[in-house]
């Protein structure tokens, strides 16, 4: 579109306030994570490392981390398996229903975090009799991370024609050997990405998990919102909160570069489905989804 | 064994599709449809007021005093109207840099500018929303950068809560404009330059309108995030938001918490059938 230099001008400002507006907030905590003094305040008077060995030597922080993590694998893992399975289905087969399968599927991510947490709670301690555990958050980021896989696998397999699977059986190769050969290995890097991403939505999470976890059990959200209120806590929160962020964006971003190299520019599609992992392929693409 | 079981599948298309979906729609069906309908049926219970425990009948008692009690009026008030605000605020600061990416910035930029939007959108929600607590605090960046200008942040307050929930869900919104932009044909743009329009009459006349589903669809994320968050209050705020009193409630009165989780669905719905109506279920 042809601008006029002012308008252009103009544009680029908007741009450049809007991304400043992003970022700040996540650069004023990366800098007070090296604040020589133990109080919060604008600016800090000097910078240090001290804080860091700090915060690695406790032991509540070693145990959150370990709880992220395990939490964040075991729900990947099975929203890779239930993923994959579900988007072989709706890409693969016509049968009855298949237009709720990703209304279905997307659900828990596009009602508040706040519902799928009541939901959950309610019905693990008052309809199960469950005691909530890490194994209850685990089932809880579980449900919300399938979304992620579903949408990159389902993607790719649109791309990736179905006469490849048919040549494979057509040459003898019986269903199991398709999929082991033909299938998995055109999947690759869309379930690579789709598992970063759950790990990262999983590992960033605090309200399902706020009502999904057992009494005495932090995840690192956790540990860092119940010290938020205790001001001697800060400086080590601070280094905990850097250590989210990146633990939360390097898997975002290396999911971006392995489904980017596809179709060239940059993968993003619209909205919380976004979030919900279509990052999928090239250019932005939009397709109609049932989404509720 | 898998050989036999592979036989047992070839050409049975049913059987392929139901081994595949069993475990999925179990999950998703049973598990979470399922804990949606607990939810639904919870509502209706009670709590004794004298033992604690969990009755289970039927009462409307908690609809009622979610209806009548002035303060929850209020509340959701208060919710509903601060998830309008944030929607426009997002849509009018999101416009510009999606148009930007989408029509105006080279392919390179265009790259880095997805990515630059997308990694905040995807990590460290709560850490966001700490660090606005420490910028807006009377110490702050905030303070100490309107200090020249002799003015002072808005400090605690339903200020803070929009400005920092339209800070967290900006890119919710420029992702799905975003998109919508880059679906408009650049020929559609000339042509209405070729016949004279000003750069003005065409983003009005022909942007807008194409562009006007992407935005509402954006909405729907800025809109449903803001009514279920109860974090952001309760970092940058002393005030209740919807989210307050559920989390408030899990634990001594579960049927109310129920309860008041099935205003943001009944919201949600409501704003749904209008959104698709409106035509923006294209752009998710």
């Amino acid at each position: 579109m042809r601008l006029s230099r002012r308008s252009a001008l103009l544009l680029r400002g908007a741009v450049a306030v809007g991304l400043a507006f992003i970022y700040v907030p996540l650069i004023v905590i990366a800098i007070y994570a090296f604040n020589s003094s133990n109080v919060l305040e604008w600016p800090p008077p000097g910078l240090t490392l001290d804080w860091f060995p700090k915060a690695f030597e406790s032991e509540s922080v070693r145990e959150a981390l370990l709880t992220s993590v395990k939490a964040g694998v075991v729900a990947t893992t099975i929203a890779l398996i239930l993923g994959t399975l579900a988007s072989l289905a709706v890409a693969r087969h016509r049968f009855f229903g298949r237009e709720t399968i990703s209304f279905l599927v997307i659900l828990p991510i596009a009602l508040p975090g706040i519902v799928t947490g009541v939901a959950l709670s309610n019905t693990f301690t008052q309809v199960l009799g469950v005691e909530l555990s890490l194994l209850t958050v685990i089932v809880g980021h579980a449900t919300f991370c399938i979304v992620v896989v579903y949408n990159n696998v389902v993607a790719r397999l649109r791309r990736v024609s179905g006469s490849f699977e048919e040549a494979s059986a057509d040459l003898g190769a019986h269903t199991w050997q398709t999929f082991r050969f033909v299938t998995v290995p055109s999947l690759k890097t869309a379930l690579a990405a789709g598992a970063l991403l759950a790990f990262a939505l999983s590992f960033d999470e605090i309200i399902v998990t706020t009502f999904t976890i057992g009494a005495g059990e932090e995840t690192l959200p956790i540990w860092i919102f119940s010290r938020l209120f205790r001001p001697n806590q800060l400086p080590i929160v601070n280094v905990v909160a850097v250590l989210v962020v990146l633990i939360s964006i390097i898997p975002v971003y290396l999911a971006h570069r392995l489904t980017r190299e596809e179709g060239g520019a940059a993968a993003a599609r619209g909205g919380r489905a976004e979030r919900a992992g279509r990052m999928e392929g090239g250019g932005v693409e939009v397709e109609a989804t049932a989404v509720p | 064994m898998s050989r036999r079981l592979a036989n047992l599948f070839h050409g049975r298309p049913h059987l392929q599709v139901g081994a595949l979906l069993a475990g999925p729609i179990g999950w998703l069906v049973i598990g979470y449809l399922g804990s949606l309908l607990v939810l639904l049926i919870a509502a209706f219970w009670t709590v004794d007021p004298l033992s604690g425990e969990v009755i289970r009948g039927l009462s409307f008692e908690n609809i009622e005093t979610l209806v009548n009690e002035p303060v929850y009026r209020t509340i959701i008030g208060r919710t509903v109207l601060i998830a309008a605000l944030v929607t426009v605020t997002d849509a009018v600061l999101a416009f510009p840099i999606a148009f930007y990416m989408a029509k105006v910035a080279s392919r390179r930029g265009k790259a880095v500018l997805v990515v630059a939007v997308l990694l905040p959108l995807w990590s460290s929600y709560l850490v966001k929303v700490y660090s606005w607590r420490t910028m807006l605090g009377a110490g702050g960046v905030i303070n100490w950068a309107l200090a020249p200008l002799g003015l002072h942040g808005p400090g605690f307050g339903n200020t803070a809560v929009w400005l920092v929930m339209s800070y967290l869900w900006l890119p919710y919104m420029i992702l799905p404009i975003y998109a919508g932009l880059e679906r408009i044909p650049g020929s559609l743009i000339s042509a209405s330059e070729d016949l004279g329009a000003s750069p003005f009459t065409t983003f009005r006349r022909v942007i807008l309108p194409l562009a006007f589903p992407a935005v509402v669809a954006g909405s729907i994320f800025t809109f449903a995030l803001t009514l279920g968050d109860y974090i952001t209050p309760r970092l940058v705020s002393n005030n209740q938001f919807i989210g307050n009193v559920i989390f408030n409630n899990i634990s001594n009165n579960l049927p109310f918490a129920s309860a008041l989780a099935l205003v943001p669905i009944v919201v949600m719905v409501a704003y749904l059938l209008v959104a698709r109506r409106l035509g923006a279920f294209e752009h998710i």
